[in-house]
């Protein structure tokens, strides 16, 4: 062996291994694109992720030579990577969004195309207050692609039987109940105030009743003093009203939505009340079989409040997830995405495939399949809603910039832990604007 | 290759080693520099240019997406007068005492316990040392759920008193994350001591016993300062390591309730990948690393490790 062999296999080795880390940081393949330029698109995991993989599957196999290449992740790991990917150029040809102040971040920066007339069947196809939130100034960014998730008031009826209380209309009327769940020993209304999302539901609900969806405009419109509107104070006094009468019991702060903190307290009987979106009720079918085949398992619309501005139809929640093509996207690749969404998104067979999981695709004229399901009267309570509100509003932290929302969330769980006031909330909200 | 060919290189190299002749020659004894190029050259492209790109970084305004612009010290100004970074200093600070105060007596008890001779110690110790084998995110979700009033250990036993909003309530949630840091890290360092007491020459034992010192003086007088550069070891480890604490905060608690338990690396994140202002999260994750270095760096001063003699004379 010659003289110094081993050194200078030391130093090959050291120099691959820079060039393989160097490789993968950089150079080689971008990791939203499919090898060959081909068009990619990440999504969700769960139930809904399943149906659009279906979907791609599908295409595939009719197409071989505009093969998608596909990756699913958990939500919030999800939201991390694409606004990195993006910002990177490594978007994925389709981009999966919540449409919303996002979405127009990208289209300022142009990461996402208009995507044209590939969306002429959807159009007519659509609940227009749903297929609003994918415009940007007028112009088609972004496209649903799932169903539609609002938020609605889950009950247990044996809880609420067993305190002798009737469904609330109105606020009052659920403070009322309040009291009498407390008598009872049970947490009057579930909240899953550890993943502080669930508490946006609460102020997002009461200031649409009390002063409408004008008054979250001027929030959006950056209007100056927006959150001190008289309707943002009085929802968020109502709030606190709702935290000392002990609404939401006093240990709201370590349930976890996540994990289904929420909606176990509710299946267990553990909780009366419940404000979440339309997406945890396969939780509750998969939970608490018994409970909802015996209709133990209840559902409204959030109560008006007296004198209120706002209509009781509007609703609030995720109008749907998007998709959007990625402007960093090769010509061909985002060729064969749009083709994709006008010939694939939420076709006939898409729709079939979201009622059976129970869930409802925001898509007009389908009474008769809903009809057909097994969950036919939930779903058709939910469809009822979203085809019946003349205003959709879209969760406040996914509508506003990402500092913004984060700003709120901060101080929104403060605000329930009693930390800060409705005028101190108001004030340092006012001061994001 | 085959098998034997590194142990025959290697068996030349030390016959071809010249012989040592003292103080003086000492560079041209240790291996050749170009042996530190590939660790150099992994350090530089993983710590070096990030850190780098984060102090430009810091004069910068960027969400993420588009162009990076300069904002000057704005970025500075505006989060070292944030409430919510000022408190996440605060908190930091308390973490990285408390933390001390709590982990190192009880690590160091549990070392010398480990280090002995009694019945059953081996049984124990390796129960103690389970902690250090589980992730981060494994312990936190684990005791969020031991944790949980509703669901967890208290509503189980039916004990109220287990059954407290533990990391709900914005007065306790910062204590209970604190135990458990603990409970996760107090095996390591208990590793440490039981390591540093068994190089403890017995004939010092001995000679104490012989003197009619009992257990409690010579703990004292003989393990104590015989562990001093074990103890320093142990301590910068701790507070630099609180530091940087995150992963099993922000799972367990995510900063939360309210900003109960935002420490600075999380409030870093947090501002970085959920607000997406990036120059923020830059200017805090400056100050962590200069906080860090100066901190390990004054630890090693003080406490006079850089000249580390032996506490071996007259044995």
């Amino acid at each position: 062996m010659r003289p110094g062999f081993a050194r200078r296999t030391g130093a090959v080795v050291a120099a691959l291994t820079v060039a393989a880390a160097l490789a993968a940081c950089g150079g080689g393949k971008q990791p939203g694109q499919a090898a060959g330029g081909g068009a990619s698109a990440w999504a969700l995991t769960g139930e809904s992720g399943d149906v659009l993989g279906a979907q791609f599957d599908a295409w595939n196999e009719a197409h071989p030579d505009e093969e998608f290449a596909t990756e699913y992740f958990a939500n919030d790991a999800y939201k991390e990577k694409i606004r990195t990917a993006v910002g990177a150029g490594n978007a994925p040809t389709l981009i999966y969004s919540w449409a919303g102040g996002t979405l127009e971040d990208y289209v300022a920066n142009g990461d996402v195309v208009d995507l044209g007339d590939s969306t002429a069947r959807l159009e007519e196809q659509l609940i227009p207050s749903v297929a609003d939130n994918g415009k940007v100034d007028g112009t088609t960014y972004a496209v649903p692609t799932t169903h539609s998730q609002p938020v609605v008031l889950y009950y247990n009826q044996e809880v609420l039987d067993a305190a002798g209380i009737e469904v609330p209309t109105t606020y009052d009327e659920l403070l009322d109940a309040v009291g009498a769940l407390q008598d009872e020993d049970v947490i009057p209304i579930a909240l899953a105030g550890q993943s502080v999302w669930p508490e946006l539901m609460w102020i997002q609900y009461l200031t649409d009743r009390i002063g409408g969806p004008e008054v979250f405009q001027a929030v959006l419109d950056g209007e100056e003093g927006a959150w001190s509107d008289p309707a943002i104070i009085e929802a968020t006094t109502k709030i606190q009203e709702l935290v000392d009468a002990g609404a939401f019991g006093d240990t709201f702060g370590s349930v976890n939505a996540d994990q289904n903190g929420d909606t176990a307290l509710v299946q267990t009987g553990k909780a009366g009340f419940l404000l979440q979106g339309s997406w945890v009720y396969p939780d509750f079918v998969a939970g608490a079989p018994e409970l909802v085949e015996s209709g133990g398992l209840g559902y409204t619309s959030f109560p008006l409040v007296d004198d209120g501005a706002g209509d009781p139809a509007n609703i609030v929640g995720n109008p749907s997830n998007f998709w959007s093509v990625s402007g960093d996207a090769s010509e061909e690749a985002q060729a064969t995405a749009k083709e994709f969404i006008s010939s694939e998104v939420l076709n006939e067979a898409a729709v079939d495939d979201l009622l059976a999981i129970g869930t409802v695709p925001p898509i007009t004229g389908i009474e008769d399949k809903i009809a057909e399901q097994d969950d036919a009267e939930y779903l058709s309570f939910v469809y009822g809603l979203v085809s019946d509100a003349p205003h959709f509003q879209l969760s406040w932290d996914q509508a506003l910039p990402p500092a913004q929302a984060q700003s709120l969330l901060d101080n929104l769980s403060q605000l329930f832990l009693g930390q800060l006031d409705p005028q101190q909330f108001s004030d340092a909200m006012d001061a994001t604007l | 290759m085959t098998v034997a060919a590194p142990s025959a290189s290697s068996a030349r190299t030390r016959r071809a080693r010249p012989p040592a002749t003292g103080p003086g020659t000492g560079r041209a004894q240790g291996p050749s520099f170009w042996m530190a190029t590939p660790a150099l050259a992994l350090f530089g492209l993983f710590a070096v240019v990030p850190l780098v790109g984060v102090l430009v970084l810091s004069f910068m305004t960027w969400d993420g997406l588009g162009d990076p612009v300069w904002a000057g010290a704005d970025n500075w100004g505006r989060t070292l007068t944030d409430p919510v970074t000022l408190n996440a200093m605060r908190l930091t600070a308390i973490v990285t005492v408390v933390s001390w105060l709590f982990q190192a007596p009880v690590s160091l008890l549990l070392g010398v316990f480990m280090a002995g001779r009694q019945r059953y110690r081996a049984v124990l110790s390796v129960l103690y040392f389970l902690p250090l084998l589980f992730s981060a995110a494994a312990v936190a979700i684990a005791y969020r759920a031991l944790l949980d009033p509703n669901f967890g250990l208290g509503a189980a036993l039916g004990i109220p008193l287990l059954a407290q909003d533990w990391i709900g309530n914005p007065d306790l949630a910062l204590w209970v994350v604190l135990f458990v840091i603990g409970w996760c890290f107090v095996p390591f360092h208990s590793l440490l001591y039981q390591g540093g007491v068994r190089q403890i020459p017995v004939s010092l034992y001995e000679a104490a016993l012989l003197d009619g010192a009992g257990r409690v003086q010579q703990f004292f007088h003989i393990t104590l300062p015989q562990l001093k550069y074990t103890i320093i070891t142990s301590s910068t480890l701790m507070i630099v390591g609180s530091l940087t604490y995150f992963d099993l905060i922000f799972v367990l608690t995510g900063g939360g309730p309210g900003n109960a338990t935002r420490i600075l690396p999380l409030d870093m994140y947090l501002t970085g990948f959920r607000s997406y202002d990036m120059g923020g999260a830059s200017v805090i994750a400056v100050i962590l690393v200069v906080v860090g270095l100066g901190v390990s760096l004054a630890l090693n001063r003080l406490s006079g490790a850089n000249r580390m003699e032996s506490q071996m004379e007259g044995v």
